[in-house]
């Protein structure tokens, strides 16, 4: 076996102080990067196991009615908390509409965001990828490469942030608390991941041997709560990546809109929000033309990186469709395919 | 092994033939009692891992021997070098379907996925890293990875041995003096069988006697491989197979892994187990080869076909033989004076492709039954209105009588039941409650009734019980018990009374569990050697004075529930108990061969027919697509277990949605790799994909195809539900796809 040290620690701090080594990863539930060591594409020389670091399990309701989501909480104790799910709904409909049953019971909220993108080129060692090895090339280029980027991304590298979870996380503001060994750092996790540039290798702004203890929501998100979803496209009905997806909060005054977030996946190296349309959207009638509106907006800098030049188009209208949900209310119950196209939708009036 | 049960609350009618029982293998299937081949732990066993090639084509220059060899648990590494020697080139093609293997004969690299090295260490994780550790390195060639690559060939044969042109009738004729003609060419993906148990071998050598633990749809077939390959004779080899994750035809044939697996445990002298790893199973083990097929049709003025030309391209390796033989369904399914089927191929660097489930059957069918549609929409017919018109009397292109075919009675009980009638004929008309575009679409499935070569073997014991024997399959299908249900009418008994082995190389060869044709196979074999049983049976009652039966032999003599009575006069009989002891046997043995009649053949075309109705919703601005209905209805002869033929029929409607919408082995156009090779992006259908499903069992009686009236329904389902739904998307959307699976980008043209 390829030999790597394991270590357990029992606080925060024996934690950040065990991955200060080199080459330490750490260790969630292991979903991504068990996979990426068995199949070769990382080699960590240490895992710092964080399943007995007390307190990165905890869901804390924050005074200002936001809350502070532990690193170490399982995506179906997150999506299933009844508080949690009432006051940010399309955060739990993000989360259960990611992977299967089984991954949610086990995959972390920490271990989510940084999960490693699924470009199959990154996942394949004979093949040539700058962010598993700097300088190599990118075979995804002229490769398969329908599913690939099509906003942010650079001719080293054209991969996609797989995330279902980080996408209404990133349009409602969602921040990120780091630990490391200079102390505790926030960062707004929309300036948390990095678009590739020239150095793909390079994802997030994690210094090695930081920690994620937390993600927090802040409590205006809480005020979307009324009017948010998240829209799925996938090439099966559950168990797949989005081709693209989005998340859409609205707060309505007055049947106009006061402020909306929007936020595009599987579109970026990021999880995308578009500032740009929540703009267009503001102090607007709900309605199909303004949806559209923002949703050109939102789609304006985007370029195809290969046979993908559909999924612009595709991400326009799902950025629309998000916002009808969101529009018509969220309902009362999550639907039993959520996030998808083919849940049913009550009362709701979708294709004209 | 541990015990089998049987039905608990199992009502007999006097048969055991046509109840649904419920799998005898159930029990220890969902408590993890049943034990697959990777199970078995003999002692000292130690485990072997795959060093495979990442480049299609060239040759291995370097191996990191030292670094694998020094790895803490590595035992050996098996290269060319030290490769024990085998008696038979693995290249040497003693028979069309003898496949080449790639077993370490060379350094040669062929496709993407090959085995180049075999790393056996005391863990697999030690074998595993081992394997990691050896890092190839080659000398590459350009490869060739798609339809169009290369030098298109006519060959000599396609499938098992048909013929790569039959032409009936003048087609180009046909087409001129049509009133409407369609062409449209069709495209099917490269697709891997990807059964959920991955090939495994445990092999254990004892002097050169060899013991077998591996998944196998041929046992007989992979003895004699396997004692060619070393040299030993087959009654040295002992394969047991009692049960087996799926195999869709990858198990039909040992496949080179397997063999390397033996290998190995040759090499180190200790017992060895090889399980290929999920992304090993996309290459040594076969796939369906990518397709793209020409359909050209023409129609009188009362919609009836004139001319039907179905040209098939698609590929083999660069190395071996094997054409997936799409244009069969056209030589059966709709009448035309005028039919021409023929093929091409190119040779990629891929592993050689093989039987998949419905292999030829399944890519042609979604391809001619979307061209058939286009044909009733341009005739401005209704699809079910157009293929009652060209319903086929006989076999159109030998003109041959079918043996049976209810295929009238399936397309009305299917309609029935879906509710076709009142279908618009113009696409794009309905919507669901949430605005989701509904289409409603019908294919005609249709399967040869084959029959393979098989035997079994039979006993009535002194107790009063039986015993069949043959080396049959259980592929997940259920031949446990339909089997077993075929061998308790055989016997006269009540099931329970009956034992029954199979699964076991040593048993009776029961053919290959292949081409549909198993149960009437080997059900044949096992009803041939209970009724020898019996007659034998029969023969010492009543030759003997002391017995009721004596000197019944004029009026005959029947067995029911264990026991010989006169036919004349039921009341008198006896035991079979009775009988075997006042002879002083413990027991009497009957044997039975399953075979095609050969007679029959001649004069009828026999075949399963099927019609399926499916209905998809579509999301017309996201053109994400849900099959949402789909309903069968098969004719296929006797039916032995109708729970079981549901749920093949069932197993195969679902292959038919994964066909049309899903599945596609991603190929790296520059490497011949396959991009998406595990099943978290290889995409079959999950449970949300799964429609409401309905598979109606119509009645069909065939008395040419067997005397058990057997034709098969382990493929029939794919073939017919693939289009059916691929024609429901266009009804839906008003866009004809003709490339598989349909992509959300074909749709997104009209919002
Ligand atoms: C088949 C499959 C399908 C999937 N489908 C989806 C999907 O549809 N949508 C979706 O969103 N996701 C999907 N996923 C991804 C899944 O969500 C991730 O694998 C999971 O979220 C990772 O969480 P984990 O706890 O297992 O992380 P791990 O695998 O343990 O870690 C992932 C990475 O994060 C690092 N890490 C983990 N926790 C911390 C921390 N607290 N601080 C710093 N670094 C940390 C690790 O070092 C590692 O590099 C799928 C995964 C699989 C295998
Ligand atoms: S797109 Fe990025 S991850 Fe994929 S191969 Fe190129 S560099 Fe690697």
């Amino acid at each position: 076996m390829n030999r790597f040290d394991y270590v357990r620690p029992a606080t925060v701090a024996e934690a950040v102080a065990a991955a200060a080594q080199p080459g330490s990863a750490y260790l969630a539930a292991g979903t991504n990067l068990l996979d990426l060591m068995k199949g070769g594409v990382m080699r960590p020389a240490r895992l710092v196991d964080l399943a007995r670091v007390p307190g990165l399990d905890v869901i804390e309701a924050l005074p200002d009615g936001g809350v502070r989501i532990g690193a170490r909480v399982r995506n179906s104790d997150l999506a299933y908390d009844p508080g949690f799910a009432r006051r940010f709904p399309a955060v739990a409909e993000a989360l259960l509409s990611g992977a299967s049953a089984q991954l949610r019971n086990a995959a972390t909220v920490g271990g989510n965001l940084l999960q490693r993108t699924r470009c199959a080129y990154f996942y394949d060692p004979a093949s040539a990828c700058n962010k598993r090895e700097p300088g190599a090339g990118c075979d995804a280029r002229d490769g398969e490469n329908r599913l690939h980027a099509v906003l942010g991304w650079s001719e080293q590298c054209i991969a996609t942030h797989p995330s279902d979870f980080c996408v209404p996380l990133v349009a409602l503001g969602a921040v990120v608390e780091i630990e490391g060994k200079a102390g505790r750092r926030e960062v707004p996790l929309e300036e948390f991941h990095c678009l590739p540039g020239s150095t793909p290798e390079r994802e997030s702004v994690l210094a090695p041997g930081e920690l994620i203890v937390a993600v927090r929501l802040p409590g205006e998100a809480a005020s979307f709560a009324g009017h948010a979803r998240y829209v799925k496209l996938r090439e099966r009905t559950s168990y797949a990546f989005a081709v693209v997806s989005a998340a859409a909060g609205l707060r309505l005054v007055d049947g106009a809109i006061a402020e909306a977030r929007l936020a595009l996946g599987g579109v970026a190296a990021k999880p995308w929000r578009v500032p740009e349309a929540e703009a267009v959207l503001r102090g607007v009638r709900p309605g199909a033309e303004a949806f559209r509106r923002a949703a050109e907006a939102a789609l304006s800098e985007a370029q195809p990186s290969g046979d993908n030049a559909f999924k612009i188009e595709l991400a326009r209208r799902i950025l629309v469709r998000a916002l009808t949900l969101a529009a018509a209310g969220t309902p009362e119950r999550l639907p039993a395919l959520p996030a998808s196209p083919h849940a049913p939708h009550p009362g709701v009036s979708l294709h004209g | 092994m541990a015990e089998l049960a049987s039905s608990a609350a199992h009502v007999r009618h006097g048969s055991s033939i046509g109840q649904p029982l419920t799998r005898r293998d159930g029990l220890l299937k969902v408590t993890g009692q049943a034990r697959y081949a990777a199970d078995n732990h003999p002692p000292g066993m130690l485990h072997a891992a795959l060093a495979v090639s990442s480049v299609a084509r060239g040759r291995v220059t370097g191996l990191d021997l030292e670094a694998a060899r020094a790895h803490p648990g590595v035992v050996a590494v098996m290269t060319p070098e030290n490769r024990p020697a085998l008696a038979q080139d693995p290249d040497e093609k003693a028979g069309p379907f003898v496949f080449r293997m790639e077993l370490l004969q060379d350094d040669t690299v062929r496709y993407v996925g090959q085995p180049v090295a075999v790393v056996i260490a005391e863990t697999l994780e030690a074998a595993t890293e081992g394997a990691a550790l050896l890092a190839p390195r080659y000398a590459t060639e350009p490869v060739s990875t798609g339809l169009e690559d290369g030098e298109a060939f006519v060959p000599p044969a396609v499938g098992v041995g048909a013929p790569a042109e039959v032409r009936h009738g003048d087609v180009e004729a046909g087409l001129v003096a049509a009133a409407r003609r369609v062409e449209a060419v069709y495209e099917t993906p490269a697709q891997y069988h990807n059964a959920m148990e991955p090939h495994a071998v445990v092999a254990a050598w004892e002097g050169d006697r060899l013991f077998i633990d591996t998944p196998s749809q041929g046992l007989a077939m992979a003895v004699g491989r396997v004692a060619g390959l070393f040299g030993i004779p087959p009654e040295n080899i002992e394969i047991r197979s009692p049960f087996l994750g799926g195999g869709f035809g990858s198990k039909g044939a040992i496949s080179g892994p397997q063999v390397l697996g033996i290998l190995a445990a040759k090499l180190v002298g200790r017992p060895v187990k090889l399980v290929l790893k999920r992304d090993q199973m996309y290459g040594p083990v076969g796939h369906r080869a990518p397709t793209r097929q020409t359909l050209r049709l023409g129609v009188d003025g009362e919609g009836a076909l004139t001319a039907l030309h179905h040209h098939v391209r698609t590929t083999s390796s660069r190395y071996d033989d094997f054409f997936e033989p799409s244009g069969s369904v056209s030589h059966t399914l709709y009448a035309s004076p005028a039919i021409a089927t023929t093929s091409d191929a190119v040779r990629l660097d891929t592993g050689t492709p093989i039987f998949m489930r419905a292999p030829g059957e399944a890519s042609g069918s979604i391809a001619l039954e979307g061209a058939i549609d286009e044909m009733a929409a341009a005739c401005g017919m209704d699809p079910l209105e157009f293929r009652l018109r060209n319903y086929a009397e006989v076999e159109p292109t030998s003109g041959k009588p079918f043996s049976s075919k209810a295929l009238r009675e399936c397309y009305a009980q299917g309609a029935e039941s879906f509710g076709w009638s009142g279908r618009p004929l113009a696409p794009r008309q309905m919507r669901d409650e949430d605005g989701l575009l509904v289409g409603w679409g019908v294919g005609t499935a249709t399967f040869p009734a084959l029959m393979m070569h098989g035997q079994a073997r039979a006993v009535l014991r002194r107790d009063g019980s039986g015993l069949i024997e043959t080396g049959a399959h259980d592929m997940g299908q259920g031949a446990w018990t339909a089997f077993a249900q075929i061998a308790a009418d055989s016997l006269a008994l009540p099931i329970n009374q009956v034992e029954f082995r199979a699964g076991h190389s040593g048993l009776p060869d029961a053919g290959i569990a292949g081409g549909s044709a198993h149960t009437a196979t080997a059900g044949m074999a096992i009803h041939g050697a209970g009724a020898d049983a019996i007659a034998r049976l029969a023969e010492l009652a009543m030759a003997d004075q002391r017995s009721p039966l004596f000197g019944a032999g004029n009026a005959g003599v029947v067995a029911r529930e264990g026991r010989l009575v006169r036919r004349d006069d039921e009341s008198r009989g006896e035991s079979y108990a009775e009988i075997l002891a006042r002879a002083g046997l413990d027991e009497i043995e009957g044997r039975g061969t399953g075979a095609a009649d050969q007679a029959a053949q001649q004069h009828y075309a026999m075949h399963a027919h099927g019609a399926v109705f499916a209905e998809v919703k579509v999301d017309p601005e996201l053109g994400q697509i849900r099959a949402t209905r789909l309903v069968g209805a098969f004719a296929a002869g006797r039916i032995i277990n109708p729970r079981l033929v549901r749920s093949q029929y069932y197993g195969g409607m679902i292959w038919g949605v994964s066909f049309a919408l899903h599945e596609a082995a991603v190929v790296d156009r520059r490497t011949g790799r396959v991009m998406n090779a595990n099943l978290g992006e290889y995409h079959v259908p999950v449970n949300a994909d799964v429609p409401s499903l309905e598979a109606i069992l119509v009645d069909e009686v065939d008395p040419h195809v067997n005397a058990l009236g057997i034709k098969g329904v382990g493929e029939i389902g794919i073939t017919g539900s693939a289009g059916a739904v691929a024609n429901a998307v266009w009804h839906a959307t008003g866009v004809r796809v003709r490339r598989f699976p349909i992509a959300i980008e074909a749709l997104l043209g009209q919002p």
